[in-house]
């Protein structure tokens, strides 16, 4: 496995300039995000629109470039989603992040930039990283003020 | 007499053929893991303050408990638990006598320093300290030395309070010196920082302690494998180590206390072998060190545990000036390079190295690594507090055992160089 399908150049970018690294003014759902075992930290806010809908979504924290990338990449993802499309969104992304290195079919379908992240699943201690945003973000919208940790 | 010279006038026909200067390369091939290849690439094993490669005699030590003298101890009038038992029991006097115990008694066996801390915090606590009362911790522990006070402490009603650092990550004694004015009944601190590196001055540490009127506890973790450690010389209570951090199997510990101290303290878990008789209108217990030794213990693990340390003290002295070199070398060579920050430099250092990349997080570097065949820690060591005195979420860890070379901090100092570009 080589290191640029793990660091794919979309990710460096993300890494290096993260969309959506800010606070969101008067949030709806939020919660914090927890790896205890390597430090990161992540804050997440999101406010959904009179229809239901991802109005702004933005993260603070600090993390590692695979954390930090895919943070950026999911708040872009979810913008303009409703609540059912994430948590769909959320399925799709886990089962591709965390499918066995051998398995021989991933469904990737549905979700576009995130393929960027189909290298992690072989680096099985980077996982975590990767899945770290996305369990925040289901904290947010399906327990509301939370915290969540990798452990 | 030190204890290094009554353990090599013991006569025990280890007697080492190592010649000056220190062959470094004899000593790798003792350590079977070292030669493999990682990722295509030779291993780097920088990785020893998290746990040490284990040389041959170790495993074969092990192996020849369970493949010959495989019987429970203290047990059996059988022959098999005789040699088990007596193998076993020899390791106690060993460790007195590696670190400056006067009596073996004085030695606990445990299941690694975690549990030897534990127990000292949960038996020390019910014995000494009340409600209101001061455990002193320093902020440079690992979280094993901090967790057990709080909860021992928790249940007591007791305050534990941080010992201050200064900017370069020491222990500031002016601090230490206040908080000793309040009276504290406990003060426990490490000998050597897992995640720095830095020795801390425990024989002065010890004494401020002891004329304040308080106890004294060392986590000696990484200081066994990197100094020679005599616990009378320090002058402290209790002192608290790992086997595998030096040698040995996983799953031992040592706790040293000082016979008096010991004779007093309650016992921790309860089962078989730590009581003088049990019934039910009241048990009553065995002597120290078996009163704090419930169960069946890890037997073959403090008969490695027990040759590892004669392997280590048979390298002597040689070993540790080889590795100070091999520190002092990756310290140069680090410094060199211009994205590179050391974490907790001090000329008092043993063992490890902490660093930061500009722009780069550690589990990145930690991945790069790998792939160059290069293990290092990377995280925050399990000392958080640290970690936010520095101002850092994690640091990279390169950690050294006695087979360590500067071949191997040239190829740790490639893999960051290439780190950096790759991230550019």
């Amino acid at each position: 496995m080589d290191l640029g399908e793990l660091y794919q150049e979309l990710i460096l970018d993300h890494n290096k300039h993260p969309r959506n690294f800010k606070r969101v003014a008067e949030c709806t759902h939020h919660a914090r995000g927890d790896n205890p075992l390597c430090g990161d930290k992540l804050s997440l806010e999101l406010v959904f629109d009179e229809s239901g809908r991802v109005r702004d979504i933005g993260f603070q924290g600090v993390g590692c470039a695979i954390s930090r990338a895919s943070s950026s990449l999911m708040t872009e993802a979810v913008k303009g989603k409703t609540r059912a499309e994430v948590l769909a969104l959320f399925d799709l992304f886990h089962r591709m992040a965390t499918a066995p290195m051998d398995a021989e079919h991933v469904e990737m379908a549905g979700l576009g930039k995130l393929e960027a992240f189909s290298g992690v699943r072989e680096f099985p201690m980077r996982v975590k990283c990767a899945t770290l945003a996305w369990h925040t973000l289901h904290a947010a919208i399906t327990e509301g003020d939370s915290l969540v940790t990798t452990e | 007499m030190t204890a290094e010279q009554s353990y090599e006038d013991a006569g025990d026909g280890l007697a080492h053929p190592f010649v000056k200067p220190f062959d470094v390369q004899k000593v790798r091939n003792d350590f079977p893991a070292l030669h493999q290849t990682v990722h295509g690439k030779p291993l780097v094993y920088l990785d020893s303050a998290a746990t040490s490669l284990k040389p041959s005699v170790v495993i074969d030590a092990v192996a020849s408990v369970y493949g010959r003298d495989c019987a429970n101890i203290h047990r059996g009038v059988h022959l098999l638990s005789a040699r088990a038992t007596e193998r076993f029991e020899a390791v106690r006097t060993q460790v007195a006598e590696h670190i400056g115990a006067s009596s073996r008694s004085e030695i606990v066996f445990t299941s690694g320093a975690t549990s030897g801390l534990n127990l000292l915090a949960s038996t020390l606590t019910q014995a000494h300290v009340r409600s209101g009362d001061r455990v002193l911790v320093s902020m440079m522990e690992h979280h094993s030395n901090i967790v057990p006070w709080q909860l021992a402490c928790e249940r007591v009603g007791a305050m534990v309070v941080p010992i201050p650092l200064d900017k370069a990550g020491a222990l500031s004694l002016e601090a230490y010196a206040n908080l000793l004015d309040t009276k504290p009944k406990i003060v426990a601190f490490t000998h050597v920082s897992n995640a720095t590196g830095i020795v801390n001055p425990v024989q002065k540490i010890a004494a401020m302690a002891r004329d304040a009127g308080a106890l004294s506890v060392i986590d000696g973790t990484q200081a066994v494998p990197h100094l020679e450690v005599n616990v009378a010389e320090i002058g402290v209570d209790f002192y608290v180590f790992s086997s595998h951090k030096a040698y040995g199997p996983n799953g031992v510990g040592v706790v040293y206390g000082h016979k008096a101290l010991l004779d007093a303290l309650p016992p921790y878990q309860g089962g078989g072998d730590m009581i003088r008789n049990v019934s039910f209108s009241g048990t009553t217990f065995a002597d120290p060190p078996t009163r704090f030794e419930a169960g069946t213990p890890n037997i073959s693990g403090v008969i490695g545990m027990g040759v590892a340390l004669a392997y280590l003290r048979n390298l002597g002295s040689d070993a540790r000036v080889h590795e100070k070199s091999v520190l002092n070398y990756a310290k140069t060579r680090l410094r060199e390079l211009p994205q590179v920050s050391l974490v907790g430099d001090s000329e008092h250092q043993v063992g490890s190295v902490s660093f930061v990349i500009e722009g780069v997080h550690p589990h990145d570097v930690g991945t790069l690594l790998d792939k160059a065949g290069v293990a290092v820690r990377v995280g925050h060591h399990c000392t958080q507090p640290l970690m936010e005195h520095f101002g850092v979420p994690a640091t990279v860890r390169a950690s050294f055992g006695v087979y360590s070379t500067c071949d191997d901090v040239d190829r740790l100092c490639d893999a960051v160089n290439a780190t950096v570009a790759f991230f550019r």
